[in-house]
């Protein structure tokens, strides 16, 4: 569209009405993400449940993604060890592979690292299934058969978002402690012993909780990009894969900054 | 005259500077079917989609069986749900579903009803419409086009509504399965005694299921009338639609 305030002189667009449209269009995204986030715990939050649903998103979510976060995690654990050595080899500092290996996985890297993944994996592939309905009248029928779409499409992947990703990121923590592991003891020489040793005395419960808590919500950030750009893709191949995109990257991008946020506050109370 | 079981007055709804309806006045009494034609984008669609209340009108009023249920959300309008059926223009089959637990489906989420008696429910409603019982158990996507409109059908029916709208029943289909649609509309909606509302550009669709047509023109209501006075209608409009003329007052939206 080409109005007065777009097109002043020479066809540039005028950089304050420019800026001034982005700013209000930003605000009402915002608006309306977060009365959809709403309208999505609440019902994920009370019943009635939807089990049948509940069941086959925590196994299209959660279990079909062990491959992707167990192999990311293991590469991102033995880059972590090596790069690790290197560094600490200029202080003298290599014996604290391990210690350093286990609170950045399970802090920081094991969360984060299965938070991305998942913006990939799961994130799109929500929002084009649901992207997918919209166009083809499906969101609608549910509507007309006394289907609420917030209760049958969105809440239960939510909930199995939220409540999967804890485990998986448990499970990236121990094989991205492997990865290290496996790095050290057969290719810098470390004492198996002496490693695992290591790896448990410094491992806390506070950072293995920490990186649980920043899990489930990064669950719920997953789940709702999803969900919500797929609700209002528009008609077409074009709109489903462009919900797709935009849903992914708004998923990767949230996940980082809630993973800031949340060590931010972490690192204030504490623990 | 007994109280129109849909009534729709003033109704206007605009996306942007797209000003779709623009005061859309019709009612259909029960038991009558009635047909709205249109040209493609003419706004047919959107005019069954704010009476179904899948979209909110930026003015003017709803009637469901003499309730205002306009800005209604809650319970009144999901017990006018629960009274209507509706055909999508896509059909609009759950594609992660079997074709059963599509026909069943708001017997099993809404009515909570037991799967077994759910099913057998289903496979009666596709006999209906001369489905068998094979085909109950695939997939959408593995049967014909013909196969999906009357699985869409029968999910419309199941639940035996006084009110059905039909979005396009015969678009996309050749002229033989077209037929043969519009036969099992016109069986079904008598033997239920269901009022039925149908939009489509399709003339031949529109005689044979009309008591009553009338024609959607620029955001308006522009002509109604028994279906038997069609063809000395009187309207330019209506003539060059009937006719499938490209000169007239309407432009083809090209
Ligand atoms: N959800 C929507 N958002 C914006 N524009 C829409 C929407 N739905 C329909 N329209 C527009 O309304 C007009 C009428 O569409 P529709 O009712 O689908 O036509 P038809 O008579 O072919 O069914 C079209 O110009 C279409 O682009
Ligand atoms: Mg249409």
């Amino acid at each position: 569209m080409s109005d007065a305030s777009t097109t002043k002189s020479g066809g540039f667009p005028n950089p304050l009405a420019w800026t001034g449209r982005g700013t209000l269009a930003l605000f009402g995204e915002i608006g309306r993400l977060s009365i959809f986030s709403g309208r999505t715990a609440l019902s994920a939050l009370t019943p009635p449940w939807n089990l049948a649903q509940l069941w086959k998103q925590i196994i299209a979510i959660g279990f079909y993604s062990l491959p992707v976060v167990g192999l990311s995690a293991v590469f991102i654990g033995a880059a972590l060890a090596l790069n690790i050595y290197t560094g600490g080899n200029r202080f003298g500092a290599e014996q604290f592979v391990p210690n350093i290996v286990v609170l950045g996985i399970t802090r920081e890297l094991g969360a984060t690292i299965t938070g991305l993944m998942l913006a990939g994996r799961v994130t799109a592939g929500i929002a084009a299934e649901i992207g997918a309905m919209k166009v083809t009248e499906q969101i609608d029928a549910l509507k007309t058969l006394s289907a609420n779409p917030f209760r049958y499409l969105y809440a239960p992947r939510f909930l199995a978002a939220a409540l999967t990703l804890p485990l998986l990121v448990l499970i990236a923590d121990i094989i991205g402690v492997m990865g290290g592991w496996l790095v050290s003891v057969y290719a810098l020489d470390f004492d198996s012993t002496t490693y695992i040793r290591n790896t448990v005395d410094f491992l806390t419960l506070d950072d293995v909780v920490v990186g649980l808590i920043k899990a489930v919500i990064f669950g719920m950030v997953i789940a709702l990009m999803g969900c919500y750009q797929g609700s209002k893709s528009s008609a077409g191949a074009t709109g489903v894969g462009r919900a797709a995109t935009l849903s992914m990257v708004g998923a990767a991008v949230l996940v980082l900054a809630a993973n800031y946020i949340l060590s931010t506050f972490f690192v204030q109370i504490g623990i | 005259m007994t109280q129109p079981i849909l009534e729709l007055k003033g109704v206007e709804k605009s996306f942007g500077s797209n000003h779709v309806l623009r005061g859309v006045d019709i009612d259909v009494a029960p038991g009558r079917s009635l047909v709205v034609l249109g040209g493609s984008g003419s706004g047919k669609s959107v005019m069954l989609k704010n009476a179904l209340g899948l979209m909110t009108p930026d003015a003017g009023k709803i009637l469901f069986d003499g309730q205002d249920v306009t800005n209604n959300q809650g319970k009144t309008r999901e017990a006018m749900r629960s009274r209507i059926g509706m055909l999508f223009q896509s059909g609009a089959l759950f594609d992660s579903l079997t074709v059963w637990e599509n026909v069943a489906f708001r017997l099993l989420n809404a009515d909570k009803m037991k799967r077994s008696d759910a099913k057998e429910q289903a496979i009666e409603t596709l006999k209906k419409v001369r489905l068998g019982a094979s085909v109950a158990d695939l997939r959408p996507a593995e049967i014909s086009g013909g196969m999906q409109k009357r699985v869409a059908l029968a999910r419309a029916i199941i639940t035996k509504p006084d009110l059905i709208f039909f979005d396009e029943p015969t678009t996309g289909l050749d002229p033989i399965t077209a037929d043969a649609i519009n036969d099992l509309i016109l069986e079904q909606v008598k033997a239920l005694g269901a009022a039925a509302v149908t939009i489509t550009h399709d003339m031949a669709s529109a005689r044979k299921v009309a008591d009553e047509i009338a024609m959607l023109f620029e955001g308006k209501i522009i002509w109604r009338g028994p279906a038997s006075e069609i063809d000395r209608s009187g309207n330019d409009h209506v003539d060059q639609f009937v006719h499938g003329r490209a000169d007239g007052p309407i432009q083809p939206s090209l």
